[in-house]
């Protein structure tokens, strides 16, 4: 037992490793490809701060935030999935599909309507209080799909069918309330909602650090409990876990995880989905394993994806969410297929 | 779904002249209310004793009643493609907009506008039937080849990959050749810009579509029994559902083309209609159409009246009044257990 722990363990240290250099290596070709190109070498340079002040603006005004906020966007809604799956043990569940972005992106785009002119939206007041205002418009979604999947206990089926419903409620609210909002806006709250990141400043990024370090290690800390309860919830409760009550807590992380996700990144489908899927292929069914490996495969995918949109059709950017649901919807169809 | 009305065709043929006159109701309801609001007498005129130099009956004839008309052929189609999909396959969440149908005919629609911008209102109806039967043929792969078969859940998840997918190259599309106003259209749905071309268009095609779809109803009802059942009495299921997936692509692409992603009415409506009129798939198909006419119709000045003077996309109207019905169904035979 011992020896196939420390072996797990080994295997873990090399997967993180494998995939921090990964993420150091796509972290130097995102930052020196783009419309404005940087060789490699001028990137490093520039970082020591010994670029031109041309290089130096790209850099650290736009490049860096965006590649910073698509490692922690990526990071927090893997992880988000993992939890959801575990409590639900429910394959396919994933923020996206259950409607908790969409709440999240509905809560933003009022609070966004609403205070517009009481607040400069770059101001870092209203910088800070928006992954806020999404962990309530995330929440209050969460619990309106709980009780509407509720019928004595939550059938996995049910939840995924009713969050696919509510989800169509809530995007046929927002057209309903594109009249309201002048179309610049408009436009700008549609491509976020299919998942843009959007407004990458040092404030996003500095607004969203503590969310993930307080969030993830929470996380990390209840794998014990996630291990338990994916053994069906009477082994749980027969080994002494109080089922509904931890639920609840993981659910709030997840929801507060996605919430604060979607208010930087805006509504990116399927990552949460896919990525405890592979986290799992690689290092078997131990949350303490999944959720490390899962933080940095996110983070990796979302910033891959991000360099690839930025790219692809230069100078039009293709919002992030859009790759993302371009690489990741064939593997969804892949366990769809597969699953019973 | 069990019927309240059973076995009275005298009843049936009832429902069916009440739904009638209930749809020329809210026709002349559609035409009458708008910006400005034309009184019906005016709106009568103007059908019957057209005068092309007052601007009341020019405003009627030429805007809100191919509005109004495209409005009924459109909910007809559609509720009909739902019928026949949830007649086939036996799954009370098979529609149109679940099945990414529309994404698909709203996917080749952009693709059109992209790459071929000068192509005729045709070209571009053939071409959203493409679109719809990518869709579907991908869906029910999805299903066909899944370890368990074409469950509802299945059917939906696949519904919501795929038309992901799809939405999402045709997002790409329309960002590379600032198209976005048009996708957004379609996305939404909506009738406005609706003439009697358009209605020829729907009455052509979708005429097609209709005829087809009667002519396999007494088939669809042995298939929705079981396909062993229907196999026992000597029927070739293969035939019927080829046939039936033909229908469904004219049917939804001509609706598709001409009002854009209209949501959750091929899910609605024949549920509605089993639960009044029975199984069988004779009676189910023309009340479908009926009901689904009456639905899209009332939805359009609703999307009308909600906003005024700006008009809603209809098809976020359906959303919302789908949206329950969708959630009462998935809390029961579709989620059951």
């Amino acid at each position: 037992m011992n020896l196939a722990e420390a072996k797990k363990k080994k295997k873990l240290l090399s997967v993180m490793v494998l995939l921090f250099a990964l993420i150091v290596v796509m972290f130097f070709v995102s930052l020196s490809t783009g419309v404005i190109k940087i060789a490699p070498g001028d990137v490093i340079k520039t970082l020591f701060n010994q670029g031109t002040d041309r290089q130096e603006l790209v850099l650290f005004d736009f490049r860096l935030p965006g590649i910073l906020l698509a490692l922690l966007i990526g990071a927090g809604l893997a992880v988000s999935g993992v939890i959801l799956q575990g409590i639900t043990q429910n394959e396919l569940a994933d923020p996206g599909i259950l409607g908790i972005n969409t709440g999240a992106g509905l809560a933003v785009v009022l609070f966004l309507y609403f205070f517009k002119n009481q607040l400069d939206p770059t101001s870092s007041f209203s910088i800070f209080i928006m992954p806020v205002a999404a962990l309530v418009g995330a929440v209050v979604a969460a619990v309106i799909i709980y009780a509407l999947a509720w019928k004595k206990g939550v059938n996995p089926i049910r939840l995924v069918l009713v969050g696919i419903g509510v989800n169509a409620g809530f995007a046929a609210f927002l057209t309903i309330f594109q009249l309201k909002m002048d179309p610049q806006d408009f436009r700008q709250a549609t491509v976020w909602l299919t998942g843009d990141i959007w407004n990458a400043s040092w404030n996003m990024v500095f607004a969203l650090v503590p969310w993930m370090l307080v969030l993830i290690p929470i996380a990390l800390h209840k794998a014990p409990s996630l291990n338990v309860m994916n053994l069906g919830d009477e082994v749980a409760s027969g080994l002494g876990t109080s089922v509904e009550s931890e639920r609840r807590f993981l659910l709030f992380i997840a929801v507060a995880l996605a919430g604060a996700s979607v208010a930087a990144g805006g509504g990116i489908a399927f990552l949460g989905l896919v990525i405890p899927h592979i986290a799992r292929k690689i290092m078997g069914p131990l949350h303490q394993y999944i959720i490390p490996v899962s933080t940095l495969l996110g983070a990796l995918l979302l910033m891959v994806s991000d360099t690839i949109g930025k790219n692809l059709l230069a100078p039009t950017e293709i919002p992030v969410g859009i790759i993302v649901s371009l690489l990741s919807a064939p593997y969804f169809v892949y366990l769809l297929m597969k699953t019973k | 779904m069990r019927s309240f009305i059973h076995h009275s065709n005298i009843s049936k043929i009832i429902i069916h002249i009440l739904t009638i006159l209930a749809l020329i109701v809210a026709i002349g309801l559609s035409v009458s209310y708008g910006s400005t609001k034309i009184e019906f007498a005016t709106v009568w005129q103007a059908v019957f004793h057209f005068n092309p130099e007052l601007t009341s009956h020019q405003v009627v004839q030429e805007l809100r009643l191919p509005r109004a008309v495209s409005a009924a052929f459109v909910g007809a189609f559609l509720a009909v493609s739902g019928a026949i999909m949830q007649g086939m396959t036996r799954n009370p969440l098979a529609s149109p907009s679940i099945m990414g149908v529309t994404d698909g005919a709203a996917f080749a629609l952009v693709l059109m506008l992209a790459f071929a911008p000068g192509i005729s209102n045709m070209g571009l109806i053939g071409s959203s039937f493409v679109g719809a039967g990518i869709a579907v043929a991908l869906v029910f792969m999805i299903g066909s080849f899944s370890a368990s078969g074409l469950t509802p859940v299945k059917l939906a998840l696949a519904g919501v990959a795929i038309g992901t997918m799809l939405r999402s190259v045709s997002s790409i599309i329309s960002l590379h050749f600032n198209l976005e106003k048009e996708m957004g259209f379609w996305l939404a749905g909506g009738l406005d810009g609706t003439s009697w071309t358009s209605v020829q268009i729907l009455l052509i095609s979708g005429g097609v579509g209709l005829l087809l779809a009667l002519s396999i109803s007494k088939s669809i009802t042995l298939l929705s029994l079981g396909e062993d059942i229907a196999t026992g009495l000597g029927q070739n299921n293969f035939l019927i559902k080829i046939l039936g997936i033909v229908a469904i692509l004219i049917l939804t692409g001509a609706a598709v083309s001409i009002a854009g992603a209209v949501g959750f009415v091929g899910l609605i409506v024949p549920h509605i209609t089993r639960f009044i009129i029975g199984t069988d798939y004779r009676w189910i198909i023309p009340t479908s159409v009926l009901f689904g006419a009456l639905l899209l119709v009332l939805s359009d000045v609703v999307s009308r009246l909600v906003n005024a003077p700006f008009e809603t996309p209809v098809g976020a109207i359906t959303s919302l009044i789908g949206v329950p019905f969708f959630l009462y169904l998935a809390r029961g035979s579709g989620g059951g257990k």
